[in-house]
């Protein structure tokens, strides 16, 4: 097989994955613009997403889009609750100590996830069970395209939801400048609630599309978080298509690199592009220096 | 008032003896118990080892006291967990050998909490039957240690025999980045040039890896006339999967470390055609009766089923054949260690769960590359290879 198909092969691979580290890179995001931390426990959502979608569809009859909304929806819930009973509460909500909370819930996440689901690995149905799409004499997995296309619907929807609508809005100010969105009467608390349903809902999409490929397990959340942390800063923190432009690219580096060097070195050359990205640009390709964000 | 009370007392507390008195007991077995100690992950990332390991002693323990113990001695064993971290099972074995002073260990599950604890084992002369499966234990010969499962170069050996076989000399493997990964590595690197085959493409993957189509289309690229496949779920379906996904064509090889109808569930229909190595409790109910194996086997998943109530794992049993190789040697040596190691080292032709065990001065682990039969995956059923 000559090298062209090859790369082609790799560059397929490449987008699978950064679609799914875009997706998940999003949902940082999101809660990042609204309350400036990082939440540690995006990942565990990703998982609980998929979890939640195999104890629904494993067994029974329930259509696909019934168990893809219930699922988001569950999670959204269990989103909503962490910032309600975990965030609110907090009289001095300082980024070090929300941090800390998320982290915090990220192994509660995991250690129940554990209980319920157990510790194997879990798999679930493809969306449509056709045959791998060849194109030349590469291929491509069918799911690839429901992820790329789970990706770029969200991404219109969530640019549409910023610029058009006036909640969307109202958390660009709070972003913006918190205290200041509230003077102008936005209520600033039910936008970060807002925020993290929304990046739950998000979470619990990406991994119900994920689960058919990568397979879900209670301890998925970890490395799945870092690698969508890394193409947020790839990217650049608070921009919602760097979010996504930075997932594409630690994707297709990573399955180049792994293709063409080695595939021991696969992790490694994502994190050397991490680190080479804070030395060059710390703000990410897509970030703007402390002016301006989204 | 206060007196009537305690005299009541008195009255209930006499009943209560006379009753306990004339409860028909177990036959009551005089003579001290031998005390055997057992390290097992019972909880933590290798729990799938050691829960089946723990509950397979146990219930060999009870038939061996239910029989009336060896020599009239009960069996006594001590179990400690390790939770699969080598620092807990280093406390864990001087606690059994210097505070329970028991007569034997058997265990720990795991290669590296076994090498944590063979040096103790040596200082103390303690016979340790382990229950991991790395060569490294019982190679070189360690006076003192012995183990009970397969190892990955008998698995390599009945692949690589099967493809001598069949022609098949030019392979690609694909190993994930842990010791059970490395040291299926090294054998199938070690081994290839004695059964004439090439070694065309070395490839790895991360344990939690969801990806490997970049890996195999640089495999694909390559004159490899098959695959092997060295890992613990997930990795390997995902490999399975994508080779699918790839449409290639090549036959595609598994270890061991995947025997479990998990395996099937999470590969799905990729699973089929795959060809892999693994002990006989898999497919007990096929292998031929002129295997010795088979009474053993088919004893040990029906009580092990009917006591627990659940399937049988292809793990439990290491500790099963562990406490019966040491039961053996018991009722030759006697409460003495030196005597227990010296029997054990004699033990030949015992029909165990894992193989036909012969123990020799210079093999510790005492099986061939018998202890596997190769099966092959069709229609999501394990059939075996001839």
């Amino acid at each position: 097989m000559d090298l062209v198909t090859q790369i082609l092969q790799f560059l397929f691979s490449g987008i699978t994955n950064g679609a799914i580290y875009g997706l998940i890179a999003l949902g940082f995001t999101i809660i990042y613009n609204a309350t400036e931390v990082i939440n540690f426990a995006q990942g565990e959502l990703v998982m609980l997403g998929g979890m939640v979608m195999i104890a629904l569809s494993n067994g029974t009859s329930l259509p696909l889009p019934v168990g893809f909304i219930l699922s988001v929806l569950v999670v959204s819930g269990i989103g909503a609750l962490f910032e309600r009973f975990t965030i609110r509460p907090l009289k001095n909500p300082t980024q070090i100590g929300i941090i800390i909370i998320t982290i915090g819930v990220s192994i509660l996440l995991k250690g129940v996830a554990m209980f319920i689901w157990g510790k194997e690995t879990l798999s679930s149905r493809p969306f449509s069970s056709s045959p791998p799409i060849h194109i030349g004499s590469s291929t491509l997995d069918p799911q690839s395209l429901w992820i790329l296309g789970i990706t770029f619907g969200i991404l219109l929807l969530l640019h549409f939801f910023y610029q058009k609508t006036i909640t969307g809005k109202a958390m660009r100010a709070c972003a913006f400048n918190k205290r200041a969105a509230g003077l102008a009467g936005i209520p600033t608390q039910k936008m970060v609630l807002l925020s993290f349903v929304l990046s739950s809902a998000l979470g619990a999409a990406a991994g119900v599309a994920i689960t058919p490929i990568t397979m879900c397990s209670y301890d998925m959340g970890t490395i799945l978080g870092l690698k969508g942390f890394c193409a947020v800063v790839l990217g650049g923190l608070g921009s919602t298509v760097g979010s996504v432009v930075g997932g594409f690219i630690l994707g297709i580096v990573e399955a180049l690199g792994a293709g063409l060097i080695s595939s021991s070195l696969r992790d490694a050359i994502a994190f050397v592009l991490l680190l080479g990205m804070l030395f060059v640009r710390p703000q990410g390709i897509f970030g703007i220096k402390e002016v301006k964000k989204i | 008032m206060k007196r009537e009370k305690k005299t009541m007392i008195a009255i209930i507390t006499g009943i209560i003896f006379l009753v306990l008195l004339c409860i028909p007991r177990a036959p009551v077995l005089a003579a001290e118990p031998y005390k055997i100690g057992c390290i097992f992950s019972v909880t933590g990332p290798a729990s799938f080892l050691g829960d089946p390991e723990k509950k397979s002693a146990i219930m060999l323990a009870d038939q061996i006291n239910k029989r009336g113990g060896i020599n009239g001695h009960p069996i006594k064993l001590v179990i400690y967990d390790t939770e699969g971290d080598p620092t807990k099972a280093v406390l864990n074995i001087n606690k059994l050998i210097f505070h329970d002073k028991v007569l034997a260990v058997i265990g720990p599950s795991r290669t590296p909490t076994t090498l944590a604890v063979i040096p103790i084992a040596q200082r103390a002369q303690t016979p340790l039957i382990s229950c991991a499966a790395g060569i490294k234990i019982t190679q070189p010969v360690k006076k003192w240690v012995f183990k009970t499962p397969q190892t990955d170069a008998m698995a390599v050996e009945k692949i690589y025999s099967y493809m001598q076989k069949n022609n098949i000399k030019k392979v690609a493997i694909i190993t994930v980045a842990n010791a059970f990964g490395e040291s299926g590595k090294e054998q199938l690197v070690k081994q290839a040039p004695k059964f004439g085959i090439e070694i065309v493409a070395q490839e790895s993957f991360g344990p939690k890896d969801t990806d490997m189509t970049p890996q195999l289309t640089k495999i694909r690229s390559t004159a490899a006339e098959a695959v092997v496949c060295w890992g613990t779920n997930p990795g390997p379906a995902v490999v399975a999967k994508n080779m699918k996904q790839l449409d290639m064509k090549i036959p595609l090889f598994q270890s061991h470390g995947v025997a479990s109808p998990k395996f099937i569930e999470l590969a799905g229909d990729a699973a089929n055609g795959i060809i892999l190595p693994t002990g006989k409790i898999l497919v007990a109910k096929d292998i031929p009766d002129s295997d010795p194996q088979k009474p053993v086997l088919l004893k040990y998943i029906k009580d092990y089923e009917s006591r627990y109530q659940t399937n049988v794992s292809g793990f439990g049993g290491y500790a099963y054949d562990g406490l019966n190789l040491l039961a053996i040697a018991l009722k030759k040596a006697g409460p003495d260690k030196a005597k227990i190691r010296d029997e054990l080292e004699k033990i030949k032709g015992y029909k165990g769960v894992s193989g036909v065990f012969n123990f020799s001065p210079s093999d510790h682990n005492g099986l061939t590359m018998d202890a596997f039969v190769l099966v092959k995956i069709v229609n999501g059923k394990w059939q075996i290879i001839k």
